[in-house]
Parts: C-alpha cells; structure tokens; sequence
C-alpha cells in the first residue's frame, strides 16, 4: 500500500499550500515594504522550485542534466539582467 | 461616422493613397485568380493547413523575401530622399514613417522568417527526423508571424505608421509624443509574431535536443544544427522580456499606466533598457544561423572537412552567454555612471573573441582546399571581410568613451550594416541558394547568380561605406535632410548610387528564380553539390516523411563517409511510418490573432473580448481534440522509393 500513496506529491502539494500562506500574511500583517517583498520573493523562488521538481518531475527523466542546466542558464540570465538594470538605473546612475 | 474617423490617415500623401489602389487591385487579383484557376481547394489542402516542416519552410521563404522587397522599397526612399541636400521628396514625417517600417520590417519580418525559413527546412532533414517535434505548433508559429506582419504592413494606409523608429524609445513613443495609433501597430503585430518566434524557439529546442537519429551524438551534429539549437536557445531566454516590455507599452498607451512615462512615479529609461536586454541577444540570433549556414557551405565547396569543429562549437555556447552580458552598449549616453559604461565595455570587447575565432576557423577550412566557386560559396567568401570591418567598428562603438563620438551618427548605421547584410542577407542568400535544389528540384542559374551577387556586394559597400565618413564629419542618423553647407552631399549621392546597384542586384536574382524555373535541368539526382550532411541522403524533392529508413548516425559527416568510405547508413526494412494529419486550426486561430491585434490597435474594446475569448476556445479544441495521426503503409513507401538513389546498405 505504502508504494501506491503519493507520499512524495502529497507533501509537495502541503508544502505549497504553507508557502501560499505564507505568503499571504504579507497582505494581513503590517510590516514594512521591505519585509513585504523579502517574504514575496522568497515563498516565490521556492514555490517555483517545488512545482518544477516536485509536480514537473524535473529530475526524474534521462535528459535530467538538460534540463537543470536550462534551468541555472536561465537564472544566470535572469540574475544577470535584474541586477545590471539596478546598476545601470539606480546604483550607478 | 466619427467612429470611422479613427481609420484615416493622419498624414496622407498621393503617394499613400496610390498604395491603397494598389493594395485593394493586388488583392482583388489575388481572389479572382485563386477562384478562376479553381485554386482554393489546393491551398487550403495543400498550404494553409500543412503541419509539414518543408512546406512551412517553403511559406516562411515566401513570405520572407516579399518582406525583403517591401522594407527594399522602404530603403530606396530613404536614400532618393538624402541623396541630395534640402530634398523635398517626403517631409519629415513620412521620413520617420518610413525608417521605423524599414528597420521592423527588416529584422522582425524579413531576417526572423528567413532564418526559420531555412530552419524548417533543413534542421529536420540534418539530424535524420521526420518533422519537428510538435508539427502542429509549427504551424501556428508560421501564421502568427504572418498574420503580425500583415498587421504591421496595413498601418500605413489604415490609421497610420509607427513613427518612433524601429527601437520605439518612450517616452517618445508615448501617447504624449506619439498620438496616432502607429505605435500600437507597432506593440501589437511585433506581440504577435513574437509569440510564434518563441514557440518556434521551444519546439526547435525540443526537435534537436529529442529527435536525433541514433548514433547522432551533440558532439557529432552538422554545424548549421549546432548553430540552430543555440539560436532557438537564444530566443526562448530573450523573447520573453522583449513579450513583457511590449505588453508594458500596451498598458502604458491603452490603458493610461505610467511605467516608461516622465511622470507619476515611471521610469523613461526602463524602455530603453529593457528593449536591449532582448535586442542584443536578438542581434546574435540573427547571425548564429548565418554562421552554420556559412560553415556548411565553406566545407562542402572547399571539399573538406569543417576546421576546429570543437572550438567552434565552444564559440557559439559563449558567444550565446556573452550575449545577454552587453546590452547596455546600445545607450552609453544615456546617463549611468563610467563603472557601468566600463563594465560592459569590456563584456562587449570580449565577445568580439569567440566570434574572430570563428573566422578563423573558416579561413583554415578553406586553406589547402580545393575551392569550387558557385554562388553560395561566392557569398560566403565575400561575408568574412565586410562582416569584419563590421566587427571592428563594433569594437571601435564598443568602446563608452569613444561610443560618446560615435552614438546615432551614421557611422553606427554603417556599422549595423555591414554585420547584418553579410550576416543575414548574404547567408540567407547563400543558404537559399545552396539548398534550392533540394527545396524545389532544380538548380538556380549560376550565371545570372554571380552577377547578382557581384552587384549586391559591390552595390552594398557603395552604399555604406561612405557612411563611416559622414558620421564621422557628424551627420546623425534618422534625419530627413541636411543643408548643402553641411558637405554631407556627394557622399550621399553615392550611396544612392549603391542602393540602385543593390536594387539591381535583387531584381536579378527574381529574374533568376524566373529563368531557372523555365530553363533548369530538372534532371540533378538528390545530391547536385556533392555535399557531407543528412539533407542530401534524402530524395528530390524530398518525400513527406523524409526518410523511408531512420539513418544510423556514425561520425560528424555521416552522409560523406557513407558516400566515400562506405559506411552504413540506412540499416534495416521499410516499416510503415507514423504522420501528423494537417489542421487548419493554427491558420484559423492566427486570423483570430490578427482581429485581435486590430481591436487592440484601434481599442475597440467588444471585438478585442470576443476575439480574445475565441483565441481560448481555439486552444481548448485542442486540448480536446483527438488526433492521432495517421500512417503511411510500407507498400506505398517502397512504391516511391523504387528509383531513390541513396540505396539501403544491403543493396549497394
Ligand atoms: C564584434 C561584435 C560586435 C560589437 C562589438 C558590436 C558593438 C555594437 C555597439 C557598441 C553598438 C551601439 C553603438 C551606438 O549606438 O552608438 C552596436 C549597434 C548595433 N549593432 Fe553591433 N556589434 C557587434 C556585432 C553585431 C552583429 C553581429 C550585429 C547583427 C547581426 C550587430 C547589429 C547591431 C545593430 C542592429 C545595432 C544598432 C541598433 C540601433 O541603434 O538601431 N552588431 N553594435
Ligand atoms: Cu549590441
């Protein structure tokens, strides 16, 4: 029986559930704009790291190495461009 | 009829309104013709509605090379309008209107389809698949774009033309400097088509990544593979922002937003930065194509193999990282502080490396080679030293504090054209050149062939050399005219001059495509140019799946090995094969796309929502339709591969 229940799925989709809300209190708690957005931010990135390996089943088919080095190219770049616009339109303008 | 109002023109000339007449005769024919030949049935049936890589090919080839005429036409004006000082041709505005078409008509509709027309075509065939991976996508990548260029090109006699130059900087190109509705053209055709290039970039990712025939290792792809994959790798990283950054400007034109404005709180810098976080990576998915097509006619014609094949390959990966590290050379006057400007300064300097490598490597492919001089290889031989006086005065813009001399003058015209006309137009004319055989079943003439390449070469440089010097001497770039004082004249005359030797240049090779068709020996066998990839094991014309047998991939030249050394390639028997059935629903959903654009455009608010709710209808037919495909039985197969000339191994 063990093997049949999603326990793996099961999880996930509680874990998301937490993160959702976690998120939300950033609506019903009164705290600076700053925290607002650290909480926003975070619950974010973990939330899309769970849906991709959890419900996408990122690491579990044979192109595995493919698709995480799309995945940490695509961060690069998008690391990249977010932190040389703050460069270029706030830090050094 | 006020409502109607909206639909005029804002700036109407005799001009303009001829073009209607001509438009509305154009089409009329069209319809007359297709029902007179009772051609309707074999268009949908054999076109409209195909899922087949080779057809959608074929309609991007098309539809492309019309582009090339219409942003042609677009550039002739431009140069009868500066050839002499204080020339009354078209005002000011119509200037505007004219370079903002040409340069969206030039990238976007004529260098974008071209490449993806010759991706299609060949991509598939290179690494031994029978179509891509979702055919059915493809299809819709192919009306997207076409419906986003036909959007784009009736704006110039439906309520006018984007006037805010093919970069659309806003604030200019805000609804406070920009009133007429040519900049929502502008966001919503370019939205569309951008849409079809980015499913283009995922499926191509997918076909090459997924549908290789076995043995056919990454290391083992030809080179126009290898540059196709990280071309659509390119794309589906950078298209994303430019979908965003034009959505951005939607809202901000449509409904009153403020993000690029100078006001409540918007940023009128962030367009700028945003449009080049997309546009220099876009300037390199222009070109990667451009240097596998290279590389594969290099080593077919020079008779061998590809030179420093890994060093290649390891060149295009950077240069695809590098890529997204330089943007902001494209607006180093725009205020940011000398730490930025250093910086990437020195990303762009560096990315001039893998791509001199590459030149390199071309250069030693063709030493000690026995070079055959067709006309593909012509327009190869010429690309490397015009693309490298394009690259070094990249190098020389590259530079901030130099960039500060240089910025907007037509020295940077010069500059983006010496890259991109070797780099795109002359390989799409080479590529088209090379595989037309395989394409359409005879050879295009190779008389009539030098002679336009030698006019298109030598009228190109006429045409821009000279605009190094004028920018030099300070004429800027997008301005309609210039006094006699200023000098700028004879120079300008030139490249008149060159832009009608180029003008020649292209009406002789429709001129080719004419005679050829009338005169060629259809009788070429599958492989006239004795070439090394996969393409050419296939028959001519090339059969709908491709290949009878899936070939059995050994070394990087399969194809020359298995011609000269006799290793195998087609192993095994016939079987019957698996094929996608053809729909019309990617045709029927893109023309929904173009209302949609409309509607948007003009904000007509009740169309934009039925259209928009029936685009979603159309995607769930999809989710719920049940299509399986169909098969082709091994009898009918053997039947048409009774007299193929690549035989299976067995039978050689
Ligand atoms: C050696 C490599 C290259 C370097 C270092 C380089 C550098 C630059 C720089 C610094 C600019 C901005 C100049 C200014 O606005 O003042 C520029 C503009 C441009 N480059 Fe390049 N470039 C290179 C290759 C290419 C290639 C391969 C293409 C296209 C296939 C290309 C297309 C363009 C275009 C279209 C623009 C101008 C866009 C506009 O403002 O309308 N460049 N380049
Ligand atoms: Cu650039």
């Amino acid at each position: 029986m063990s093997e049949l229940f999603p326990r793996k799925q099961v999880m996930g989709f509680v874990f998301s559930l937490v993160l959702t809300a976690a998120a939300l209190t950033v609506y019903f708690l009164d705290v600076s704009f700053a925290v607002g957005m650290t909480i926003l931010l975070a619950t974010a990135f973990i939330q899309a790291a769970v849906q991709l390996v959890g419900f996408m089943h990122a690491g579990e088919s044979e192109d595995k190495v493919a698709i995480y080095a799309n995945i940490y190219y695509g961060i690069a770049i998008a690391l990249v461009t977010i932190f040389g616009t703050l460069l270029i339109l706030v830090w050094d303008m | 009829m006020d409502y109607f109002d909206r639909f005029a023109i804002p700036h109407p000339s005799p001009a303009i309104y001829a073009s209607m007449v001509a438009i509305g005769l154009t089409v009329i024919a069209i319809l007359i013709g297709l029902t007179y030949f009772k051609k309707w049935s074999y268009l949908w049936r054999e076109w409209l509605t195909t899922v087949d890589h080779k057809r959608i090919g074929i309609m991007y080839i098309i539809a492309a090379l019309l582009m090339l005429f219409r942003g042609g036409v677009d550039a002739l004006m431009m140069r009868a309008q500066t050839a002499v000082p204080d020339n009354k041709l078209l005002d000011a505005q119509h200037y505007n209107e004219v370079f903002t078409t040409h340069g969206v008509v030039m990238i976007i509709f004529m260098a974008m389809p071209f490449i993806y027309a010759l991706m299609n075509f060949v991509v598939p065939l290179q690494i031994g698949a029978r179509d891509v991976a979702f055919p059915r996508l493809n299809a819709l990548s192919f009306w997207l774009f076409f419906m986003g260029a036909m959007l784009f090109n009736i704006s110039f006699v439906i309520g006018g033309s984007p006037d805010a130059g093919w970069t659309s900087y806003f604030p200019l190109a805000g609804n406070d400097f920009s009133q007429s509705v040519g900049t929502n053209y502008y966001l919503m055709s370019i939205q569309i088509a951008g849409i079809g290039t980015l499913i283009s970039g995922i499926n191509f990712v997918t076909t090459i990544f997924k549908m290789r025939a076995p043995g056919m290792k990454l290391m083992k792809m030809p080179m126009f593979t290898w540059t196709a994959l990280i071309t659509n790798a390119i794309v589906v990283f950078a298209f994303p922002v430019l979908t965003v950054t034009l959505l951005l400007g939607t809202m901000d034109r449509l409904f009153g937003t403020h993000i690029f404005s100078m006001t409540n709180g918007g940023m009128d810098m962030l367009w700028a930065n945003l449009f080049w976080v997309w546009g220099h990576p876009e300037v390199y998915i222009l070109i990667l194509p451009a240097f596998g097509i290279y590389s594969e006619i290099i080593s077919t014609f020079s008779r061998r193999n590809l030179y420093g094949y890994t060093s290649m390959v390891a060149s295009i990966v950077i240069i695809s990282f590098f890529s997204f590290l330089v943007w902001t050379h494209h607006f180093y006057t725009m205020g940011q502080g000398p730490l930025t400007n250093s910086i990437f300064s020195i990303t762009t300097m560096a990315i001039a490396i893998p791509t001199g490598i590459k030149i390199f490597n071309w250069l030693l492919t063709m030493r000690k080679g026995k070079i055959e001089f067709t006309v593909p290889m012509l327009y190869s031989v010429g690309f490397i030293p015009i693309f490298t006086i394009g690259g070094v005065t990249g190098v020389m813009l590259g530079m901030a504090s130099a960039d500060y001399q240089y910025h907007n003058t037509m020295f940077l015209v010069a500059h983006f054209h010496y890259t991109i006309i070797p780099g795109v137009v002359f390989a799409m004319l080479a590529g088209l050149t090379y595989w037309w055989p395989k394409m359409f079943g005879f050879m295009l003439n190779e008389r009539i062939g030098k002679w336009a390449f030698w006019f298109i070469a030598i009228g190109f440089n006429v045409t821009f050399f000279p605009m190094f010097f004028t920018g030099l001497d300070g004429q800027a770039r997008r301005m309609y005219t210039y006094s006699e004082a200023s000098g700028y004249g004879p120079l300008n005359m030139l490249s008149f001059v060159g832009a009608v030797g180029l003008a020649i240049g292209f009406a002789l090779i429709v001129y080719n495509v004419y005679y050829s068709t009338r005169h060629s020996s259809r009788n070429i066998g599958s492989d006239p140019w004795d070439a090394r990839t996969l393409e050419w094991a296939t028959q001519t014309p090339v059969q709908s799946y491709n290949f009878a047998r899936t070939p059995h991939v050994d070394s990087i030249e399969a194809f020359w090995d298995y011609k000269k050394k006799g290793q195998p390639l087609f192993k095994g028997s016939i079987e019957k094969i698996h094929m996608p059935n053809n729909s019309g629903v990617p045709f029927i959903m893109s023309c929904i796309f173009f209302v949609w654009g409309f509607s948007f455009i003009f904000s007509m608010w009740i169309p934009a929502i039925i259209t928009t709710i029936a685009i979603f209808a159309c995607m769930a037919h999809r989710s719920f339709e049940k299509d399986d495909g169909y098969y082709i039985p091994v009898e009918e197969i053997e039947a048409t591969e009774k007299d193929s000339e690549v035989l299976a191994d067995e039978n050689r």
